[in-house]
């Protein structure tokens, strides 16, 4: 039985469906029916192929063999897979911030002059972090010594990477007295895949332990130089309206849709399309301009800082091609499908690699060069249009768009809550004691063809906000949330409970905000802890009233993402699937034990996302418990004398 | 921030800027950049923006960069539908707003530089009082730093009905806050229907009409942030320490009377920046979450009747009020308040007869609680304008109390009896002077009254020391003046008591952090021969203040062993001051002005600095508003060492304590004195003139310099030289 229709997310789809399969051109949900049914093992997590012994694989129900051949158990095949999972989604993110830093430092030594320092303030404030001294000293300078240092903590053997201790001191020293801060981000990378290699290390509580140290060099590490660094090049985002769905493509335009997580060239990409002989190129092929749309995270980052237009979230892409308007898909790494390059085939559409990391057979490759950046991007900019004329008569956009409102950094979450001279995080806390605000929950993540298009992010998100809970999101669920309408301000009256959307129109922002792509995760570990030093919601991130979920998750990043929450003392709650179930050791330290050896965050799973969402509420409640702001309080009217008792300054 | 009220407050900020902007250019037309441009007399520019920006506006031409950093920071107006954010913006706005009106209000005092009264009081028709000058700010502030004021009510608009806006003042005075007024709705002004009412306006009655315009909002958030920077210790230019000191600490609200224009949501924006919530008579939408301000940030639709209590519980502030049982207001607004010669009725003390206090205390059986006796005749048997000689004995009992305290209970006489409205109160002892009021005696206000207040006062504020008060006057000459002999006799046996009081007899001094509500890292500790700096406590006022509030800012100090005798150095003082100072001054000398001087707050009555030309040491009270010869205005002194820190060369000190045999006595004492403004000398004439006897010089007073003589160290110079000034031959200070 075919399922891509009732998975692919609307009735917009449908005519791309059937026009896809009218051209030949498989998409993901019918691979997804032709790899039915999947591996039962796999599925579970009890299968192991590491060494040429096996592969081996453990019988779930006790009944078959219960060890590998080389005498692994169920928990360390389970520990080890989940291990290399983490491994997988920090080199992701990490290896993604390394391309950045190395473009920041050659933009601060003049070699690649298309990037500039546009956040000279971000910079200043970072490069105080690093201890190092700006007064006096030339913003491209300061930035040579910051981005060399920041290059050195990816191959940082000993101590401790920086950002560590921007944790609160409370969470910092859970770390230190269980051991798990990286020493360097590589190192933890590195050190993962020895020790689940063939007869290392067999004990899945040590296993899960190194999972942790390497993810908290993701969260903690590698994601957030990217984020810190991407604003500093490309600007911190501040809130700017979009549209977003397939329905931003343009029949008139040459349409170039960016794809995948990097904004290095995608940055470049918007600068060359807005060049005026680029314009009159494209005029002269007969469009009347060129537009540029988004898909996944490479969509974020270019939508946090230029409004640029989402085309739609990572199940979306091959949809995209079958409009038959798509010039050029522009795809540099993570979630990009091979299978582009099949349905490109059936359509005009060039796909282009750019980065010499990730190739496609049947794709076109013009590698992008930092050094002359903007040339490149012309060049790529230049094979688009020339394809415009290419295009055959049948093409269909789907009439689907929504508006949105995005671009919520921490600073501008700061900003917005109390002006220039006022910015805090004050009136969040506040409003969170109060009770207008239940809490605060991060639903990001993936999309996953095991369930409809959206369904499990729309379904989860509005139930948190109804009852209440102020949603931060990024990734393909923002993506999810923007095409129904959650972010935009009026969907506070809307959908939000009356605190909410009390809080929402005092402050005139959404009941969801964007906060950027997968890799800006970190933006919410930030948002957390300045939650927590700003005081009056207890003293770590685990004693805030605060959940996070991945309810479509797929990619190994998810799972990376996952376990640095956790790990930071949130409660998250992933739907779909779960890669341990096999295991009743793995699992339970994940869901169970974490919880109480790293004081507070541990996991969950549940693939209803109603249900998933109540977890995270009841989570909310019980943090609003402890710190007893569960009961309505009596406004407190101050006298002289208590006056006098306040802290000085 | 409600998107109406975003939108209103950021069109209104556009408009006010405009304005603003256009006036500059005229003004740049007809003055040219270099004209000076400021408020009178203050040190602190045009206060919110010197404040906030920390940018001192000087000329018309230093407003530029102002207006650009406006301009920069006004945001586009919100989009009907899928707006962005508008809180941040609005609050953006709203201080866009207060700087253009800070320099619109500016070039109007170049422009019509009458248009304003000088001082305290409306000057016949010239309601308008403008910006508040330093001398001012500081007498005013300390009120709000000692919680006599706990806070303002800034007006904007008008009540449609004078009878509210008397009531509503009345009501704002009843809660000791001040009323800062400005604006109009409709054509009327608030100030103008108190005056037109016969309310006496101005700062000594709290009733301040700052201005006509909206804009007069800045005089208000003017004296806030100056108060944050003269007392709070916060620098010019930490914009955050200013408005979270503002928001802490400075429990003012905006009531907003009339028709919200977008000009008054500009405004309001602008006050919530303060943490100032907003309280309005109309229907305009609400902002009830909270974050920026304590609790809600704007109300709406609330019924004049209901406005005073409903603000006071929006700003989260508690207002305590003993309960008097008088016919007429009472409160501590009042005690500015005159009475003139055609508002009298019954006058005692004074030039027109005896009048005399006594405070004694006696054994419990001896004293019936709540009796008060009145021997002879009363208002109500008396024609308007006449005299009566009056003796008010207070008399006292209970376990906790000692003779110490009687003179400082006696002293409570006059403000508590000034605080009931249409009676005003002057001196004390055997010089107190009393008016009573025809609008008091319309109301029933009876001499037999003062007792009640006394009662009830003595009672609220002392508890903890006397357990039963009684009071009896007595109007009748012969009575009269027996008490006032027997009152002389005692209080010369008290006097030589207290000044028998040495720093060297006694082991126990006392602390006063009372103003740490406002400096919090200064700490005053208090000898018997040196009193506190702002003038209001000596030793046993602190003692008494301990016995009744056990656990409050004054606190028994055991000096401990001496470091340093000559300079006034403790121990047991030390480790106190570091401790309450939060480590942040670890030693102080009491009786020097050059090394480590104990801290000042911005309190103080004098500040004394070293004037090293003549090897001596001039001291300047607030009072006094031109130049002094260490180069600076008293306001300037005030703004450089106040705030809690110890600086080398100055000190802040009390009035009383140049005539202590301890002042400044580690660096040469009461000698070292070679100018002082001509008014203080006067004032203190004739103690400094006991002193001085007792040092050997008698005409030491005739031989210090005063403005008359110089205001520079080269000018002073040739007199000291002519007078033979001792500190010329004393050992050289450096």
């Amino acid at each position: 039985m075919n399922h891509t229709s009732e998975k692919s997310g609307g009735l917009g789809s449908l005519p791309l469906i059937a026009s896809a399969h009218e051209a030949g051109a498989d998409l993901v949900w019918d691979r997804f029916d032709r790899q039915q049914p999947q591996c039962g093992f796999g599925s579970l997590g009890s299968c192991c192929r590491i060494c040429s012994m096996g592969p081996c694989r453990i019988d779930p129900f006790d009944k078959g063999a219960q060890r590998g051949v080389c005498g692994a158990d169920i928990d360390t095949i389970s520990a080890r897979t989940f291990a290399r999972m983490v491994a997988g989604g920090t080199a992701a993110h990490s290896d993604h911030g390394r391309d950045v830093t190395q473009i920041f430092l050659a933009a601060a030594r003049g070699e690649s002059p298309d990037y500039a320092i546009k956040d000279v303030m971000k910079l200043t404030k970072l490069a105080l972090d690093y201890g190092i001294q700006v007064e006096g000293r030339k913003v491209n300078d300061i930035a040579v010594e910051l981005g060399e240092k920041i290059a050195l903590e990816f191959g940082q053997q000993e101590g401790e990477l920086r950002f560590i201790n921007r944790a609160p001191l409370k969470r910092q020293e859970i770390w230190r007295g269980l051991g798990v801060v990286p020493r360097g981000i590589d190192r933890e990378v590195v050190e993962t895949m020895h020790r689940t290699t063939m007869g290392v290390d067999q004990d899945y509580r040590s296993l899960l332990l190194q999972a942790t140290r390497t993810s908290l060099a993701d969260g903690w590490g590698g994601s957030m130089i990217t984020t810190e660094l991407q604003d500093i090049l490309f600007g911190t985002p501040y809130p700017t309206v979009s549209r977003v769905n397939l329905g931003v493509l343009r029949e008139d335009q040459v349409n170039i849709v960016v794809h995948g997580h990097e904004p290095l060239l995608s940055e470049m990409i918007v600068v060359a399309s807005r060049d005026k002989q680029m314009l009159e190129y494209a005029k002269g092929k007969g469009a009347s301009g060129i537009n540029i749309a988004g898909i996944c995270c490479t969509a974020n980052e270019i939508l946090m800082r230029h409004g640029i237009p989402i085309a739609g979230n990572m199940l979306q892409q091959e949809l995209a091609v079958t409009t038959g308007v798509v010039e050029a898909m522009i795809v540099d790494v993570q979630c990009v499908m091979q299978s582009l390059s099949d349905v490109a085939r059936c359509f005009h559409t060039k796909v282009i690699t750019a980065s010499p990391k990730a190739n496609i057979p049947g794709t076109v490759h013009i590698e992008f060069d930092e050094h002359r950046a903007l040339d490149s991007a012309k060049e790529i900019v230049k094979t688009a249009i020339d394809n415009f004329p290419c295009r055959s008569g049948k093409t269909h956009i789907p009439a689907e768009s929504m508006d949105m409102v995005a671009g919520f950094s921490h600073e501008t979450i700061s900003y917005m809550l109390g002006g220039l001279f006022r910015a805090s995080y004050r009136p969040l806390n506040d409003n969170i004691i109060n009770g207008r605000i239940r809490g605060v929950a991060g639903v990001v993540g993936c999309n996953n063809p095991k369930v409809p298009l959206d369904e499990n992010h729309l379904t989860m998100v509005k139930e948190l906000i109804a009852n209440d809970v102020l949603v931060l999101q990024t990734g393909c669920s923002a993506i999810a949330c923007a095409k129904a309408g959650l972010l935009v301000p009026e969907a506070a009256s809307k959908y939000a409970g009356k605190g909410l959307a009390e809080v929402c129109e005092t402050v005139g922002i959404p009941p969801v905000l964007h906060m950027g792509a997968c890799v800006d995760n970190s933006r919410l570990l930030v948002a957390a802890t300045a939650m927590v030093k700003e005081g009056g919601l207890g003293d770590d991130i685990s004693d805030l009233p605060v959940a996070g979920a991945a309810p479509e998750w797929m990619s190994e990043k998810a799972i990376a993402i996952g376990q640095y929450f956790v790990a930071s003392g949130v409660f998250t709650v992933f739907g779909v699937t779960w890669p341990t179930l096999a295991s009743e050791g793995t699992t339970d330290y994940l869901f169970k034990e974490m919880g109480n050896i790293f004081d507070g965050g541990t996991w969950a799973f549940e693939p209803d996302p109603n249900k998933a969402a109540q977890l995270m509420i009841d989570h909310i409640d019980s943090k609003r418990k402890s710190l007893g702001i569960d009961k309505a309080r009596e406004r407190i009217l101050y006298d002289m004398e208590m006056r006098r008792e306040l802290e000085g300054g | 921030m409600s998107k109406i009220i975003a939108s209103a407050a950021i069109r209104g900020a556009h408009k006010i800027v405009d304005s603003a902007e256009s006036k500059w250019r005229e003004a740049m037309d007809k003055w040219g950049a270099k004209q000076g441009v400021g408020f009178p007399n203050t040190t602190y520019y045009l206060p919110i923006i010197y404040g906030i920006l920390g940018v001192p506006v000087r000329t018309l031409g230093d407003m530029e960069a102002v207006l650009k950093r406006c301009r920069e920071m006004l945001p586009p107006p919100v989009r009907e539908e899928l707006h962005l954010p508008y809180l941040g913006p609005a609050l953006d706005a709203g201080m866009a707003t207060f700087w253009a009106e800070e320099m619109a209000e500016a070039i109007r005092y170049l422009e019509d530089p009458k248009f304003y009264a000088q001082g305290e009081d409306p000057e016949g028709d010239r309601i308008w009082l403008g910006a508040a000058d330093d001398v001012i700010m500081r007498k005013r502030g300390i009120e709000f730093v000692d919680g006599t004021a706990p806070g303002f009510a800034a007006i904007l608009g008008a009540p449609p009905d004078p009878a509210i806006a008397v009531k509503i003042a009345q009501e704002l005075q009843q809660k000791n806050l001040y009323v800062f007024m400005g604006g109009s709705n409709n054509g009327d002004r608030t100030s103008k229907q108190l005056v037109d009412a016969g309310v006496q306006i101005g700062w000594p009655t709290r009733l301040v009409s700052f201005g006509p315009d909206t804009s007069a909002a800045v005089f208000a958030i003017g004296f806030a942030t100056r108060a944050a920077m003269s007392f709070g210790g916060c620098k010019p230019g930490d914009f955050r320490k200013i408005l979270i000191y503002n928001k802490d600490r400075i429990f003012a609200f905006v009531l907003a009377l009339g028709y919200v224009s977008d000009e008054w949501y500009a405004n309001a924006a602008g006050a919530i920046n303060w943490g100032f919530p907003v309280i309005a008579d109309s229907a305009i939408p609400e902002v009830l979450p909270t974050g920026i301000c304590t609790y809600e940030h704007v109300v709406s639709s609330i019924p004049y009747d209901e406005m005073v209590a409903k603000a006071i519980e929006v700003r989260g502030l508690k207002v305590t009020i003993a309960e008097v049982p008088v016919p007429v207001a009472y409160g501590p607004a009042f005690e500015g308040e005159r009475v003139r010669k055609e508002d009298l009725y019954l006058e005692c003390g004074g030039s027109a007869s005896d009048a005399v206090e006594l405070c004694v205390s006696k054994r419990m059986e001896e004293v019936e609680d709540g009796h008060v006796e009145l021997i002879g005749k009363d208002i109500d048997e008396m024609e308007e304008g006449s005299k009566l000689p009056l003796a008010v004995v207070v008399e006292v009992a209970g376990r906790k109390m000692q003779e110490d305290f009687e003179p400082i209970l006696e002293r409570q006489i006059h403000h508590l009896v000034n605080y009931a409205q249409g009676v005003m109160h002057i001196g004390q002892r055997d010089i107190a002077w009393y008016r009573i009021s025809k609008g008091a005696k319309e109301k029933g206000f009876l001499l037999k009254h003062i007792g009640a207040i006394l009662h009830a006062k003595l009672h609220h504020d002392y508890g903890n020391i006397l357990d039963k008060v009684q009071v009896k006057l007595y109007t009748e000459e012969p009575a009269v003046k027996e008490v006032l002999q027997r009152a002389r006799a005692l209080y010369s046996v008290r006097d030589e008591r207290v000044e028998g009081m040495t720093d060297e007899q006694t082991d126990v001094y006392y602390s006063c952090t009372l103003c740490q509500s406002f400096a919090p890292t200064h700490v005053c500790v208090i000898s018997p021969e040196r009193t506190g700096l702002c003038g209001s406590y000596n030793m046993l006022d602190c003692r008494a203040a301990y016995e009744i509030n056990p656990t409050g800012p004054n606190q028994p100090i055991p000096k401990g062993d001496t470091i340093d005798g000559k300079l006034g150095q403790w121990k047991g003082v030390n480790d106190f001051v570091t401790k309450t100072s939060r480590g942040a001054i670890p030693l102080y000398n009491f009786y020097s002005v050059m090394q480590d001087p104990m801290t000042t707050c911005g309190c103080c009555e004098c500040i004394a600095a070293v004037l090293p030309l003549c090897n001596g040491v001039m001291t300047v009270n607030r009072e006094f508003a031109d130049m002094t010869p260490c180069g600076m205005k008293f306001t300037t002194l005030a703004g450089t060492i106040g705030g809690g820190i110890s600086t080398p060369g100055f000190v802040g000190h009390s009035k009383y304590y140049i005539t202590q045999r301890k002042f400044i006595s580690g660096d040469g004492g009461l000698a070292r004195i070679v100018w002082m403004p001509k008014s203080l000398k006067e004032e203190i004439r004739e103690r400094f003139g006991k002193r001085a006897e007792e040092i050997g010089i008698p005409d030491l007073l005739d031989r210090v310099a005063d403005e008359s003589v110089g205001t520079t160290e080269e000018e002073i110079l040739p007199f000291l030289e002519e007078k033979g000034h001792p500190a010329l031959t004393m050992d050289p200070l450096f």
